[in-house]
């Protein structure tokens, strides 16, 4: 047989790597809304990071970031910032950016 | 006498399978709702609710209960449906044999999804394959129409005193159980009428209040033994059976499906693709294309899975000069397909000729017309006796 | 044979929109098969449904990789680079958009027929379902299917109130959708 198919997992078996491509899944085309940060109400306190069902938030040094190839836009993020920093923005506000893939 | 003409309604193989199911008057019914074939279980639940389906519904907290629900409501002497898929059915595996074993008569609609291991929502028959040798009936089906004739059909073969097993209707999950066509549905007298032969045979014995019996109780030695030669006795009467109750449901019905196989353009074919499920259909159409290039190809349907239909099958295949297998499967421990493996038992009878296996269609990835092209194309060129590649994983190659 | 796709998130009604168009074409007298691909069944996801039409039994039972007639319901679906693919030379497309189609987004599109289902069914419906809407502008901008075919077979899926303004989205997506031939 000659094998075209490029292998998506580096292990014998099914394994994702959290820092890497997490199941190959492209959920951020899910999404219909997304969060934006005010990053003058933000305390670094990581509860929006710790709350991302599919652990997406990236840790920006100062203040976390949705990956966008896999934010779903549940927004429970916003929802759990105690300082209300994250509000979520319909995506069609967002229609002339074109394909963003990020790392 | 002659079926009347039924109701056409548009809808998913879902919802015909549970038209199926309530047309057969089932007794007692416990069905886990699981993709793909949510909708099926919750069809049912509205006929009941709606005062259409006339059973005791036992809700259950996953599918091995529902299997062990039905097992004893068939053996107590009910007609029994419940209905499944993957997950569901591996985990009703002890279940599944118990049921087989005590030789009940449980109709059981699977919608074919690919089983655990990599967590998949998607179509593909690895989960009927996993269950070869759980000792059921197996039978899978080409459309929405053949799920709704089929079910009825299963009832007749499984309560027949002749046979009193258990049988499996798979079709292929996301393809058929959510593929909405024009599905006509019979009058529910005509199909009391169709099973009532079942009510002139000698009753199958049955648990009954207040009178002490067992069954399946503990076969130690020739107890053992006997059952299950038995059993697989009674597997060999069904391939007959599954060919007589085709031919009854076409003179009543006015719809045929060749029984254990179909074969299309077979008759003065020289090469032969082997398909089961949805891709039958795909298959028909590429098959056309290529008899009017000129390639003198057919298509054999494998509709039986269990028992394997062999001899049938060495009749359709018997002079011809390559074959190729089509599977929606694999194989742990052959390197060919399932299908093709067993198919392979034949080669004697058949003839020593190319027998070329394709893994195919897993994980909801088409099984389609380029493929199916490529196929004819390989097999016609191992017919000529050019090299050909015994196994070839589609998807890997692409 | 015609092949239609119609693609939008789940919850949009892309799955039923493909199934009340096989009804329709039903009463035409064709034969039709209708099936939506999606893996997970929640909010949001991608949807993509099938409907065939054809004058003679339908046997394939693939995805449709070369549409004649795409209908976009989610505008931000235009986004996804594959969404095109396979599209036949003389393509229609049915688009949900408050904003017009100047130029086509596709070189194999012959015939465009825009209308803005979001804001029709927010008015008669009172919520975003545009699928119905759109299925109206898709019998008029095509021509393949007649009005009241397609009314009438809603019936088959809604019924009461929910009916009642359904059909009235419907018609307001045959009567007011701008077809546009490139």
């Amino acid at each position: 047989m000659v094998i075209k198919h490029k292998n998506i997992f580096k292990q014998e078996s099914a394994w994702s790597n959290a820092d890497e491509l997490l199941l190959c899944l492209d959920t951020g085309s899910w999404r219909t809304e997304r969060p934006i940060l005010d990053k003058e109400k933000c305390n670094y306190c990581g509860l929006c990071a710790l709350y991302c069902p599919p652990q997406c938030m990236k840790d920006m040094g100062d203040h976390f970031e949705a990956n966008l190839d896999f934010c779903k836009g549940c927004g429970i993020c916003a929802y759990e910032c105690p300082r209300d920093a994250i509000t979520m923005v319909p995506e069609g506000e967002f229609a002339d950016e074109g394909s963003k893939r990020s790392g | 006498m002659k079926a009347q003409k039924g109701q056409v309604r548009v809808i998913t193989g879902n919802a015909t399978a549970a038209y199926g199911a309530m047309l057969c008057r089932p007794e007692v019914v416990s069905a886990y709702p699981i993709t793909p074939q949510s909708e099926l279980a919750e069809q049912l639940a509205s006929f009941h609710a709606d005062g259409i389906l006339d059973a005791e519904m036992v809700m259950v907290e996953g599918e091995n209960s529902s299997m062990n629900v039905v097992c004893a409501a068939s053996i107590a002497g009910a007609r029994t449906l419940t209905a499944t898929s993957s997950y569901g059915l591996v985990f009703m595996y002890d279940a599944l044999q118990e049921t087989s074993g005590f030789r009940a008569p449980v109709v059981m609609i699977n919608a074919n999804r690919e089983t655990p291991g990599i967590h998949a929502v998607s179509s593909g028959q690895q989960d009927m394959i996993s269950a070869r040798d759980t000792g059921w009936v197996q039978i899978i089906v080409e459309n929405d129409q053949e799920i709704l004739d089929q079910i009825i059909m299963a009832f007749r073969l499984a309560e027949d005193y002749d046979i009193q097993l258990p049988v499996m209707v798979n079709y292929d999950g996301f393809y058929l159980s959510y593929l909405a066509e024009a599905v006509e549905i019979p009058v529910i007298e005509d199909v009391d009428q169709f099973l009532a032969p079942l009510k002139k045979q000698p009753e199958r014995p049955k648990l009954v209040p207040g009178e002490p019996r067992g069954c399946g109780t503990h076969g130690i030695e020739m107890g053992y033994v006997e059952a299950r030669y038995k059993h697989c006795m009674a597997m060999e009467r069904v391939t007959k059976k599954v060919d007589e109750i085709d031919r009854d449901f076409g003179e009543y019905f006015g719809r045929s499906y060749g029984g254990q196989i179909e074969e299309y353009r077979t008759e003065d074919a020289e090469i032969v693709v082997v398909t089961s499920g949805s891709a039958t259909g795909t298959a028909r159409t590429v098959i056309d294309a290529k008899r009017a290039e000129g390639v003198k190809v057919g298509l054999v349907k494998l509709r039986l899975f269990r028992p394997f239909p062999a001899e049938r099958l060495v009749q359709a295949l018997k002079g011809k000069k390559a074959i190729g297998v089509i599977d929606r499967s694999v194989c742990f421990g052959w390197k060919y397909g399932p299908i093709c493996m067993e198919l392979r038992v034949l080669y004697p009878e058949i003839g020593l000729v190319p027998i070329l296996s394709y893994i195919d269609g897993l994980a909801n990835l088409d099984i389609n017309i380029p493929h199916i092209e490529r196929v004819v194309e390989e097999v016609h060129a191992a017919a000529q006796g050019k090299p050909y590649q015994e196994v070839t994983w589609i998807p890997m190659e692409e | 044979m015609k092949e239609i796709r119609i693609h939008g998130r789940g919850g949009q009604g892309a799955v039923l929109a493909a199934r009340m168009l096989a009804s329709a074409f039903v009463t035409e007298g064709k034969f039709v098969a209708s099936f939506p691909m999606y893996g997970f069944e929640r909010r949001g996801a991608p949807v993509v449904a099938f409907t065939r039409i054809d004058d003679k039994p339908i046997r394939e039972k693939t995805q449709i990789y070369n549409p004649d007639c795409m209908v976009v319901i989610d505008p931000g679906l235009m986004k996804l680079p594959a969404l095109f693919s396979g599209l036949k030379p003389e393509g229609v497309l049915i688009l949900n958009s408050p904003q017009p189609l100047k130029i086509p987004p596709n070189d194999n599109l012959k015939i465009g027929g825009v209308i803005n289902a979001t804001q029709i069914a927010v008015d008669e419906i009172g919520r975003d379902i545009p699928n119905t809407c759109l299925l109206g502008a898709f019998a008029a901008a095509t021509g393949w299917l007649g009005l009241q075919s397609l009314l009438s077979c809603l019936g088959d899926y809604l019924s009461g109130d929910i009916l009642q303004r359904n059909l009235r989205s419907t018609e307001r997506g045959y009567r007011e959708v701008e077809v546009i031939r490139w």
